[in-house]
């Protein structure tokens, strides 16, 4: 794994390549018109593929004690949790016409932007 | 977690509480998983607000994602990759015991730390000039202009608690850099320089989804 | 017991000279300084004291307030009050009470430990509790804070004109004190255990503090993000959450009940814990199913994530989400209901005495068990239209919190008395107060139920006349209360000095932290036990020996 010259591990300098080819690809799809948030989706999924290098090579993740990879987990799960149930209110919720209010309700800011 | 003893050379002890040097190694790494377990929630609170405003306001996060500095964001994006490299590169050599080469890796990650906040300075002060600083000097105009404020106060909360954690990274690698220099690591003892390293990855992680919620939201549009 | 072949058998009722108290010197500095957990506990439970009889003397106030209906305080000050008292027995007391004080003394004690994982983490944790409190108590008399415990906005954010964000900057402290806690106790049950001590070796009460732990680390720092936004917001008149702008304040309400829901179980599960050790001990019975009630406080702490929104049911959520949380709320009354099953099961056909801990461990089940049942009611969404912010929902958190958590902090505190200083406690004292505090709270809290589902709003300064009989009820149990609670200050103070020599075991308990001395030295144990039985190997015996 080690080249005696460097001392530096071929795989972190192919990680490391790795991601800078995706920072490259992410930057350029953005500027590809895709219909509705999926170019937000696909930069995202990029994102995702970063993260998982980061954590399989440069934290040593996969290779970690299984309580470890139990800790880094239970944080991804928890935070799917949070915006799973968030969902099921912002999915259904039917904002009502205010009415005839005088104050600012906040109904036409949101339809000024769509 | 950086309750690790500072071991001499040949044979570290570990702290009263331990019974082996193992265990101390094991617990430190262990309890910064668990704080970074935190650490996703932290951000991820905020994540959600994010979420609310795109899913709610689409054309108004895109406008106002087309404010934002892309070249900035983009260097600053390989910067962090970059010290993540280093990062690991400096585990790697502490865990052979080379103290030069741990020495060196650290200064440059702490170096290509500070690059990344110089640039957010400023990109920042670009920013103020432009009057895209809510609730100080904030001023657009059309018909997303109070969504553009929130996005940018999502932004400048976002990226500013992002820069106290790559600012306590640096602090901290620093001092690792200077206790390397001093020769307190060795391939039986780098607990430090290894937890650290997990921080300062998890800080890298951030940007990583940060970058294209912020500088690449809205750029195939007109 | 627990722990069979615990070496250095306890030399008996000789007082161990060299004990935790007395080594490393007597200073203030030593103390200050301390990394010894026990010491930190001592700290914490002093600390905790004082804020409890803070956020108590804020509840004599309120009840004095209610007692005759316009009140004798201004609506502003009432606001003020309700607000203290809350933000100080929900962030100051009942949160950090039974792991950062019990806990903390305990858990290292428990497994066979010298100490927790991380010793200095433990003692930042405490300073950042205590530089929360003095923030807090700041924020107070400065001026105060008239948002309630909850902070809603747009209140708290655009309207209120109380001292907002230093209260903010107050919880969000005690929050990362709460996350360091949570910590140490994960890392120290998976890493620092005794040979031996296997997961269904450890006692329920450190199982009860790691589904604690579970919470603290992963729901506090969603609180954290949450004032800090709120604090943003009111700082710069812009944010989120203000719908003038566009922003959601349900947004908040879904944030702040991602963790102030599962912050309720941070401050019931280490109850069970304690009721757990205390029942088995004084029915002279293994605690039955120990694995149903272990897997139920895990159960607790993960299902405890999935219920938030019924907080929110008449706030503007979709009804499709209301369904789906009150059924979800429903599920979460089953693991506490196989707890209270389990502890019924050990007191059955138990020889059972009772004693000051076994006293408020069973007013804790019944209680609790009110408490928990009045939650299905507010669980259902019909229901809960009907007695939203009304005084049965008051009524129904404090028979969980006061009624529960506090009889179980009480409890434990009785039990490990003579551990954690070496002398008893005088027992019919204790027993005098734990009636009066059994009595006194269902005096105050049981009208509260009636007077909610009448139609009585909750946080008002004021109320119709016809009220007025149930709230001089409830004010008059307040003071029997108050008397229940002043009363152990001064027998236990007094057993400081005079209380008979404790010894090592003196209820003849299983557990490794009896097998050491009372008080036990620095690092806990000579030799680090080794563990070959599971807990609660009790046998029906006459009495525990006398000492
Ligand atoms: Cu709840």
């Amino acid at each position: 794994m080690t080249t005696r010259t460097t001392g530096l591990p071929r795989s972190y300098l192919f990680t490391w390549a790795a991601l800078v080819g995706l920072l490259a690809a992410t930057m350029a799809l953005a500027y590809v018109p895709m219909p509705g948030p999926l170019n937000l989706v696909l930069a995202l999924g990029i994102s995702a593929v970063k993260a998982l290098l980061v954590l399989a090579l440069f934290m040593k993740l996969f290779r970690a004690p299984a309580l470890t990879r139990a800790a880094a987990a239970a944080g991804l799960f928890w935070l799917a949790v949070l915006f799973a149930l968030s969902a099921t209110d912002y999915l259904t919720r039917k904002v009502e016409p205010a009415g005839d209010l005088s104050a600012p309700t906040g109904r036409e800011y949101q339809q000024g932007d769509r | 977690m950086s309750d690790a003893a500072p071991a001499s050379q040949s044979a570290p002890q570990p702290e009263p509480q331990y019974a082996t040097v193992e265990q101390q190694a094991e617990a430190a790494s262990f309890g910064m998983w668990v704080f970074l377990a935190t650490e996703v929630l932290f951000f991820g609170g905020m994540l959600l607000a994010y979420t609310w405003l795109r899913a709610n306001h689409p054309d108004g996060v895109a406008e106002a994602g087309r404010h934002t500095t892309v070249v900035i964001g983009s260097v600053n994006t390989l910067v962090l990759l970059t010290s993540s490299f280093t990062m690991a590169w400096a585990v790697h050599a502490a865990e052979h015991g080379r103290q030069k080469a741990l020495t060196r890796l650290l200064s440059a990650t702490a170096l290509l730390g500070l690059l990344f906040l110089g640039l957010k300075g400023y990109e920042y002060h670009g920013e103020w000039t432009e009057h895209l600083v809510p609730g100080l000097n904030f001023h657009q105009d059309g018909p997303h202009a109070r969504t553009i404020e929130l996005f940018y106060f999502l932004y400048f909360l976002l990226t500013g608690l992002h820069g106290i954690h790559v600012t306590i990274g640096i602090v901290l690698i620093a001092l690792l850099a200077v206790r390397a220099r001093r020769g307190a690591f060795s391939a039986r003892y780098y607990t430090p320089v290894e937890v650290t390293g997990l921080y300062w990855h998890f800080v890298d992680i951030v940007w990583i989804f940060l970058y294209p919620l912020i500088y690449l939201v809205g750029r195939s549009g007109p | 017991m627990t722990t069979a072949t615990v070496t250095g058998k306890p030399e008996e009722p000789v007082v161990a000279t060299k004990n935790y108290l007395t080594e490393g010197g007597v200073t203030l500095r030593s103390w200050l300084l301390t990394r010894d957990h026990k010491r930190i506990a001592i700290l914490y439970t002093l600390s905790i004291t004082f804020f409890f009889f803070v956020g108590g003397a804020a509840a004599t106030l309120i009840r004095l307030n209610l007692v005759t209906p316009p009140g004798i305080f201004t609506p502003d000050i009432y606001n003020r009050l309700f607000t203290l008292h809350g933000v100080i027995m929900v962030w100051f007391f009942l949160i950090p009470s039974i792991p950062n004080t019990m806990g903390n003394f305990l858990i290292p004690l428990m497994i066979g430990a010298k100490d927790l994982a991380f010793p200095r983490l433990n003692l930042l944790s405490w300073y950042l509790y205590v530089g929360a409190g003095f923030l807090a108590l700041f924020a107070i008399l400065i001026g105060g804070v008239d948002t309630g415990w909850t902070f809603y906005t747009p209140f708290s954010s655009l309207y209120s004109n109380g001292y907002v964000v230093l209260a903010l900057a107050a919880v969000l402290a005690v929050g990362f004190s709460s996350i360091l806690t949570g910590l140490n106790f994960i890392v120290t049950t998976h890493r620092m255990r005794a040979p031996g001590m296997t997961w269904y070796r450890l006692p329920v009460f450190v199982w009860s503090n790691y589904a604690t732990s579970v919470i603290m680390v992963l729901a506090t720092p969603v609180l954290a993000i949450t004032l800090i936004l709120v604090a943003a917001e009111r700082l710069l008149k812009v944010g989120i959450f203000d719908p003038a702008l566009g922003g959601d304040p349900l947004l908040f309400q879904h944030l702040f009940w991602f963790y102030s829901h599962p912050a309720v179980y941070i401050m019931i599960l280490p109850g069970f814990g304690v009721i757990s050790e205390i029942v088995p001990c004084f029915a002279r019975k293994p605690l039955f199913g120990y694995k149903f009630v272990v897997w139920s406080s895990i159960a607790i702490s993960v299902i405890g994530f999935f219920v938030w929104a019924h907080h929110m049911f008449v706030a503007g959520i979709s009804l499709y989400a209301g369904l789906v949380f009150s059924l979800l709320s429903y599920v979460i009354a089953v693991p506490s209901a196989i707890k209270v099953f389990n502890w019924t099961a050990t007191l059955h056909k138990g020889w059972i005495s009772f004693d000051a801990p076994m006293l408020y461990a069973l007013g804790f089940i019944g209680l609790f068990t009110i408490g928990g049942l009045t939650g299905l009611f507010v669980a259902n969404l019909a229901f809960d239209v009907h007695v939203t912010d009304t005084y049965f929902v008051v009524a129904h958190f404090h028979y969980i919190m006061v009624g529960g958590m506090v009889s179980a902090y009480f409890g434990g505190l009785h039990y490990w008395w003579p551990k954690v200083t070496g002398r008893l406690y005088p027992e019919w004292w204790a027993r005098i107060a734990a009636l009066l505090i059994f009595f006194g709270f269902n005096l105050t809290f049981f009208p509260q139920f009636i007077l909610g589902y009448l139609g009585m709003e909750r946080r008002y300064y004021s109320y119709p006349p016809e009220f007025q009989a149930w709230n001089i009820f409830s004010s008059a149990g307040a003071s029997v209360l108050a008397v229940g609670y002043a009363l152990p200050f001064f027998y236990l103070g007094w057993s400081l000095f005079r209380g008979k020599r404790a010894g090592a075991n003196p209820w003849a308990a299983t557990g490794l932290e009896w097998q050491t001395p009372s008080p036990p030295p620095t690092h806990n144990f000579d030799r680090t036990p080794t563990v070959t039985r599971p807990p609660y190997q009790y046998r029906p015996e006459p009495e525990p020996q006398d000492v």
